[in-house]
C-alpha cells in the first residue's frame, strides 16, 4: 500500500493514527497521534528504550528532536492535499529542560506554507504545555 | 564527589556509550574514534528506523540522535572526563539522503569550551567507502552545557571548581 493511500485512508477515517503506523520509525517510537482544533497533538510514549540519560533518567536529545520533526512531517501531511512525504531541510532545535521518562506531547504550527518549502514551528512538552522540554523550527521540502 | 573509577579515554567512553545509553545500544550506535580532538561514532542500518516506508530511506531524526551523541561525547572527550553533558541545541543542515542500507557515520569536534558550555561542529556521513566523508549527508552547529544536566532547567546545582579552561 503506498503512502497515498494510506494517507486517504487516514484522512477518511479522521484517523492520524493511522498514517503515524505506516511509517516504520514512528512505529519504532510508539507515537500516538490526536486530532484536534488546535492541530494535530502527538504523544511520545515514555519507554526505556528512549533513555539517553539513565542517571537522570531523561529521554535522549535525539529522540526528542525526531519526535518534534514527526509532529511537523505529520501535521504537513494531513494539512497538504497531496501526499507528498516532506523532506527535512534543516532543523533548529534548542533543549529547555531536561524530559525525564515521561510521556512526551508535541505540537507543530506551519507558520508559512509555500509553493515548494514550509516552515514549521514544533513545541514539546511534558506535564505542563506551559513549561516545554523543548522548542524548535524546521524547513521542509515538498516536491 | 567520588573519582571516575578508571582512566578516562575512548575505552571508556565507548564502554558508556555502548553498554550504559539504553537509546544508543537499542539502535546499536557504538564508537570508531574518540580523541580531545575528535569523536566519530557509527551507526548501521535498521529499517526499523526508516522515515520514508517506500524507499527505507532513514528519517532525519535518526541523523540527529547520532550527532547529538557525537556532540556530547566530543565535549567528555575535550573535558577528558565522563562528566554530564546537557544539549542547550543543535541546528542542522539535511544535506542529501543517505542509502538505504548505508552505515551512517558522524564526527565532531569540540573547537571552544569555557567554564559552562562548550560549542561543537559535526558533521554525517553515509557508507564505508573513502569518499563518503567529503560527501556529507548532514552538517551541525551545536552548544552543550557542562557540568549538570539539571542546569538546563536554572537549578544550577554548585559544584567544586576543577580549574578547567575559562
Amino acid at each position: 500500500m503506498t503512502l497515498a493511500a494510506i494517507l486517504a485512508e487516514a484522512k477518511r477515517a479522521d484517523a492520524p493514527n493511522i498514517l503515524a503506523a505506516a511509517i516504520p520509525y514512528f512505529r519504532f517510537l510508539g507515537l500516538r497521534v490526536e486530532a484536534g482544533d488546535a492541530g494535530l497533538l502527538v504523544v511520545l510514549p515514555a519507554e526505556r528504550k528512549l533513555v539517553g540519560n539513565p542517571v537522570l533518567p531523561a529521554l535522549h536529545g535525539g529522540v526528542t528532536g525526531a519526535l518534534m520533526e514527526a509532529a511537523a512531517i505529520l501535521e504537513l501531511l494531513w494539512q497538504r492535499p497531496d501526499a507528498l512525504l516532506p523532506k527535512t531541510i534543516n532543523l533548529k532545535v534548542d533543549y529547555l529542560r531536561p524530559a525525564g521518562l515521561k510521556d512526551t506531547l508535541a505540537r507543530a504550527h506551519v507558520t508559512k506554507q509555500g509553493r515548494r518549502i514550509a516552515h514549521v514551528r514544533i513545541d514539546a512538552w511534558q506535564d505542563q504545555p506551559d513549561r516545554p522540554v523543548a522548542a524548535a523550527h524546521a524547513h521542509f521540502l515538498l516536491a | 564527589m567520588t573519582k571516575p573509577p578508571a582512566k578516562f579515554d575512548a575505552t571508556l567512553m565507548a564502554t558508556i556509550l555502548e553498554r550504559f545509553i539504553p537509546h544508543c545500544r537499542e539502535i546499536g550506535m557504538t564508537m570508531v574514534s574518540a580523541t580531545p580532538e575528535r569523536t566519530v561514532l557509527k551507526l548501521p542500518y535498521d529499517a526499523r528506523l526508516a522515515g520514508d516506508p517506500e524507499t527505507g530511506v532513514l528519517m532525519g531524526g535518526v541523523i540527529t540522535t547520532l550527532i547529538d551523541t557525537t556532540g556530547g561525547m566530543s565535549v567528555n572527550m575535550r573535558l577528558g572526563e565522563p562528566t554530564s553533558v546537557a544539549t542547550l541545541d543543535l541546528r542542522i543542515d539535511y544535506l542529501r539522503p543517505a542509502k538505504p542500507g548505508e552505515t551512517l557515520f558522524a564526527a565532531a569536534e569540540c573547537y571552544r569550551l569555557t567554564r559552562h558550555v562548550a560549542f561543537v561542529k559535526a558533521s554525517a556521513w553515509a557508507g564505508e567507502t573513502p569518499e563518503a566523508e567529503s560527501n556529507p549527508i548532514a552538517e551541525c552547529l551545536g552548544t552543550f552545557m557542562i557540568g549538570d544536566a539539571s542546569a538546563a532547567s536554572g537549578a544550577v546545582a554548585e559544584r567544586p571548581g576543577k580549574g578547567r579552561p575559562a
